[in-house]
């Protein structure tokens, strides 16, 4: 009657491997779809911010790409890296470490569709994490050529 | 929907419009060996913008090593664009797949000359004439990769 309990034991190795191996591959894929909606900007929404007089201007932070920012980034926005990596979330990290935590701070990527970005919920948690309370991340639903480029927003190309 | 190089294009889907000849470029490889291009006329050529840190782009790599596998002796040529910053992530994740094509580091003059690769992943469907003739925005599934891929391969040189 061993091979039934060996038999069991496999079930349940692989029942819970299947299980943790969806819930990585879950919490990894869908990184940027838990940045809860109050801390989102829609790319309409940030160009008032940006044409508005009165608003007050924020530092806006690219982590996606180099060469997606080198073709086409937001004017005035600053190129850090992919935050998900070490190193580019150690470059968001020191540029804004100076910075008052009151800083008002878009964060912008649009590598991919929102679902698959890699990049943005570590940024997010990162800047929260260190304290800033004035953040915002841009939504863009499939990509920055989509969802910003093609609508005819302000673009500027080179480093 | 939008038009770049004559091909038209939707997002998560393909248009096959006029066709344009495809961009020559002249790209180094993992090795740093230069690949051109124009020297796979003849062949069908999956030309596919990704990076290692995109998962959509993650997911398509299998299938492409299978296709490659699958049609490569009727005439496939799959090639890999990375755009990844550097080309380390790309060798690690090169080997890990088992990548059965070559795979080129792309830069900002390759992606405007396709119109702007301004999201991934971006694949191109090139026939053996060198013409454009699917752009897929997205994740694509890999059916619709193949279906056109065999039309594709059935197609003598200069006929599209």
């Amino acid at each position: 009657m061993s091979l039934p309990i060996k038999f069991r034991q496999m079930l349940l190795v692989f029942i819970f491997g299947t299980v943790a191996f969806a819930l990585a591959s879950l919490a990894f894929s869908y990184q940027a779809s838990l940045i809860p909606a109050s801390r989102l900007v829609n790319p309409d929404e940030l160009v008032k911010i940006l044409q508005s007089a009165r608003s007050e201007k924020p530092l806006m932070i690219q982590v996606g790409s180099h060469v997606l920012y080198t073709q086409a980034h937001i004017p005035g926005s600053e190129y850090i890296g992919p935050a998900s990596s070490d190193s580019g979330l150690q470059a968001l990290r020191k540029r804004v470490e100076v910075l008052p935590r009151k800083k008002f701070i878009i964060l912008y990527c649009g590598c991919c569709p929102w679902s698959h970005c890699p990049n943005l919920k570590p940024a997010d948690d990162a800047l929260h994490a260190m304290g800033f309370t004035n953040v915002k991340v841009l939504y863009m639903a499939d990509n920055f050529g989509a969802d910003w480029v093609e609508k005819g927003y302000p673009v500027a190309k080179g480093d | 929907m939008t038009r770049h190089h004559g091909v038209r294009t939707s997002i998560r889907g393909t248009l096959i419009g006029q066709q344009s000849l495809a961009p020559d470029f002249s790209l180094p490889d993992l090795t740093g060996r230069k690949l051109d291009l124009s020297s796979y006329r003849g062949k069908v050529v999956l030309l596919d913008f990704w990076a290692t840190w995109c998962d959509p782009c993650r997911e398509e790599i299998p299938h492409f090593v299978e296709l490659q596998r699958k049609y490569g002796d009727q005439g496939l040529q799959i090639i890999g664009v990375s755009m990844d910053d550097g080309p380390e992530p790309v060798r690690n994740f090169y080997q890990h797949f088992k990548m059965n094509y070559p795979v080129v580091m792309g830069d900002a003059k390759t992606g405007e000359l396709y119109g702007g690769v301004l999201g991934l992943p971006i694949a191109f469907l090139i026939g053996r004439d060198g013409r454009i003739s699917a752009k897929h925005i997205g994740a694509t599934d890999i059916s619709v990769f193949e279906k056109e891929i065999v039309n594709l391969l059935r197609s003598k040189a200069g006929s599209g």
